[in-house]
């Protein structure tokens, strides 16, 4: 009677403690969450007629993206999505998520102050506030004031003009130096999880440190390295700091999938384009959270299967 | 023990007290001040303008002369009015995005400066209302009406309604350094080319003389914005005969004049080098174009007559001491004699600066009024002691530059304007995308105009857009 009676209140309770979030999360996520797809199919717009006057146009802000006549133009949506695909592949799966891996590998075997500075470095990229960083890199690049190329000067080096002749690279290189942090933290406590005693075992056995991480901890961590996957590429899928260096030129070789869809829907002012867009890009997070959870999946199902 | 711990929690209750005092007595304060102040009508000015930066002049003549002085008349006439300046630094684009985003949220400043070639885009969105509806019909029975020819008139004008007030328009040609000019042993003194052939022999005359160089900047690519459109691409299309609609209103997506004026890109940007591509694709690319000429890195950039009077102008952002002596202007020829629009032999492109009146302003009685204010004679007289430039009212002329008085005489008959239509903006920024892939060197001038005729029929709809015969172009 009375355990009952208390279960009643505590869940009263609850609801009114949950009430005030659930309010905020209903307000500003689930609310707008929404309402983009229903943007998405209209013409809805800032500027001009439809401003006023939004109709529903179906599937048409989709269809126009995927018109073959204009997909694969200079600064379309086609290139963009390719562009994208690409940047997370380099600058997210191979940039940060390996170089994190690496670093978390290699602090583990260095002494605990050589440790703490090379993570202190490494954090340093990742907590700065964007506009900084942006600003800094700028600097640092230009060819004809910046700091790398002084120093390039310096060592009789022409001048380099990253920002227009690599732009790609540049922001792919930006991007792993600016995110490796959170990789590199998350492996370090995955890392420390393991047992000593089970690499010890390996070293008495006369395993190779190759060998030890592939049949040992790679297993072992499987888990953090698929959150690590699903959150770095789709923050990777939707950072826009790459603008403050080179606002998606030139000639749209950075225009990535953010950039792209800033321009639609706050410089053209389409706001049914842009939610079409939003849409998508939702859709390929989506779909590459669900391959991950489902590679990890399968990966404990086989480990089952062999103890 | 228990009588200390009273006396405490008793002090704490009299601080709790005493601190509500306060604030209600803080509160009460500011509802008298809002009181005091309801009296006094606050009005705000956007302008894309800074003291000591980007159109400094326009700046200082609005906190110097035309706030004081409106502040002044108002209060003789009983009415007690402050006005602030809300300076904006960016660029033009940056400027009317927040316009777009604060008219749309019943925000801003009482006043805007506006470029006219947006109105149709607000109008058709509601952010903007009619003059004589937001201000009453003083607004149309203004005096300054009858100095401001028709043709300006026609920059603020949409489906037969005033939206605002224009101020100064511009015209575009071509400027030179004489000293360059000399040095390649070119007429530094009267050049005036009359053909496309003309403007290129003497940057390739330039180049010669320093094979690094980059003699010629003509703007293209998508991080010029709206000056690809207006100083590169239409200075261009006028030369060949052809606008951008023909005379039934149909956008023209493919023709040999749009070839021919990508073609002359090529020519400037890849094939010969006379001109640095990169300075084009930068996103600080304008200003980088404006140094460029003034350290005399480049001898021939096509620009606004804004470019003379207020960018290199002694005072300006890019000064050039001696201008009046190192800088020359000389007419845009049409690609041969007789061919640019209308038969003309020389082709030039207009805009204007205006002002608008923000339709949620809570005093637009008060607003018009400073607005006539700002662009009475006097006010703009005024304001040409500042800085002079092409006015658009008859009774207000520059009083002694030279430069202006004979480009505004020998330009302004020749001009063009935009097309007054709420679709130009995504057309130009089409037009932005088509010059940057070929001066980028990412697609032939064919293929560029193949993708510029697919995103246009897109944009306003393959029933108002015509394709031109190409057979007889260059391949």
């Amino acid at each position: 009677m009375i355990s009952q009676r208390g279960a009643n209140v505590s869940s009263r309770t609850g609801i009114a403690f949950m009430t005030p979030a659930g309010l905020l999360i209903g307000l500003f996520v689930v609310f707008p969450f929404f309402w983009i797809i229903a943007v998405s199919f209209t013409n809805r717009s800032l500027l001009g007629v439809n401003a006023l006057h939004p109709q529903f146009v179906g599937l048409k802000n989709y269809l126009d993206l995927f018109d073959p006549a204009t997909f694969w133009s200079q600064g379309g949506f086609g290139p963009s999505l390719w562009l994208t695909i690409q940047f997370v592949v380099f600058s997210a799966l191979l940039g940060q998520v390996l170089l994190g891996l690496v670093l978390a590998w290699i602090s583990r075997e260095l002494s605990p102050r050589a440790k703490s500075l090379l993570q202190g470095i490494v954090m340093l990229a990742w907590i700065l506030p964007d506009v900084v960083v942006g600003f800094a890199w700028f600097a640092y690049l230009d060819r004809d004031a910046g700091t790398l190329n002084q120093l390039l000067h310096g060592l009789n080096f022409p001048a380099a003009d990253f920002l227009i002749e690599h732009p790609f690279l540049t922001i792919c290189l930006f991007n792993a130096w600016r995110g490796a942090a959170f990789s590199m933290m998350l492996f370090d406590a995955a890392l420390q999880s393991i047992p000593p005693s089970y690499l010890e075992t390996a070293d008495v056995a006369g395993a190779s440190s190759w060998q030890k991480f592939r049949d040992i901890v790679l297993p072992l961590i499987r888990g953090h390295i698929v959150t690590d996957l699903i959150l770095i590429t789709m923050w990777t899928f939707n950072v826009f700091t790459p603008f403050l260096l080179t606002a998606g030129g030139p000639s749209f070789e950075t225009d990535i999938l953010p950039i792209y869809t800033y321009r639609i829907a706050f410089k053209s002012f389409e706001f049914g384009n842009g939610a079409a867009i939003g849409v998508i890009v939702m859709l390929i997070n989506l779909a590459f959270s669900l391959f991950y959870l489902r590679l990890a999946q399968r990966g404990l199902r086989a480990k089952g299967k062999g103890t | 023990m228990p009588a200390t711990h009273h006396t405490r929690s008793l002090q704490r209750a009299s601080t709790v007290r005493r601190c509500l005092c306060a604030l209600a007595a803080w509160c009460f304060g500011i509802a008298l001040a809002a009181n005091a102040s309801a009296a006094q009508v606050e009005l705000s000015i956007a302008c894309r303008c800074v003291e000591g930066g980007v159109n400094g002049a326009e700046a200082r003549w609005l906190k110097q002369y035309v706030i004081p002085e409106y502040v002044a008349a108002a209060r003789a006439q009983g009415r007690d009015v402050a006005v602030r300046l809300r300076e904006f630094a960016g660029s033009a684009e940056q400027m009317s995005q927040q316009l777009a985003l604060d008219f749309a949220t019943a925000q801003g400043a009482d006043l805007a400066e506006f470029d006219g070639f947006q109105i149709p885009g607000f109008v058709d969105a509601g952010l903007l209302k009619p003059l004589a509806e937001t201000a009453g019909p003083e607004a149309d029975a203004w005096e300054g009406w009858s100095h401001i020819p028709d043709s300006a008139q026609a920059l603020v004008r949409f489906r037969g309604k005033r939206y605002g007030v224009p101020e100064q328009t511009d015209v575009r040609m071509i400027f030179y350094r004489r000293d360059l000019f000399r040095r390649a042993g070119l007429d530094a003194d009267h050049w005036q080319p009359r053909s496309w052939g003309d403007l290129l022999d003497a940057a390739r005359k330039l180049k010669a003389l320093d094979p690094k160089s980059f003699p010629l900047q003509i703007n293209a690519g998508v991080a010029m914005g709206e000056a690809t459109t207006m100083q590169g691409y239409l200075m261009l299309l006028a030369g060949t005969g052809e606008e951008l609609r023909d005379d039934t209103g149909r956008w023209i997506v493919s023709s040999a004049n749009i070839l021919g004026v990508l073609d002359f890109y090529k020519t400037v940007y890849r094939d010969e080098q006379l001109g640095e591509a990169r300075t084009q694709r930068l996103v600080s690319g304008r200003n980088r174009s404006f140094t460029d000429f003034q350290r005399g890195k480049s001898a021939i950039l096509i620009e606004s007559n804004w470019f003379y009077y207020t960018a290199i102008d002694p005072q300006g952002d890019f000064p050039i001491a001696d201008r009046d002596a190192v800088v020359g202007w000389a007419k845009m020829p049409a690609r041969a004699p007789g061919g640019g629009v209308r038969a003309q032999d020389f082709v030039s492109v207009s805009g204007g600066n205006s002002f608008v009146l923000n339709p949620h302003s809570k005093h637009p009685r008060e607003a018009w009024s400073l607005l006539a204010f700002m662009n009475s004679a006097p006010a703009l007289r005024n304001y040409q002691e500042y800085n002079e430039h092409l006015c658009v009212r008859d009774d207000v002329l520059p009083p002694r530059s030279q430069f202006l008085r004979d480009s505004g005489r020998e330009l302004l008959p020749l001009t063009t304007i935009r097309p007054i239509d709420a679709d130009y903006e995504k057309v130009s920024a089409e037009i932005q995308r088509m010059t940057e892939s070929v001066i980028a060197g990412k697609l032939t001038p064919r293929a560029a105009m193949g993708e510029y005729a697919a995103a246009v029929k897109q944009i306003v709809g393959t029933d108002r857009t015509i394709a031109f015969d190409l057979r007889g172009a260059a391949p």
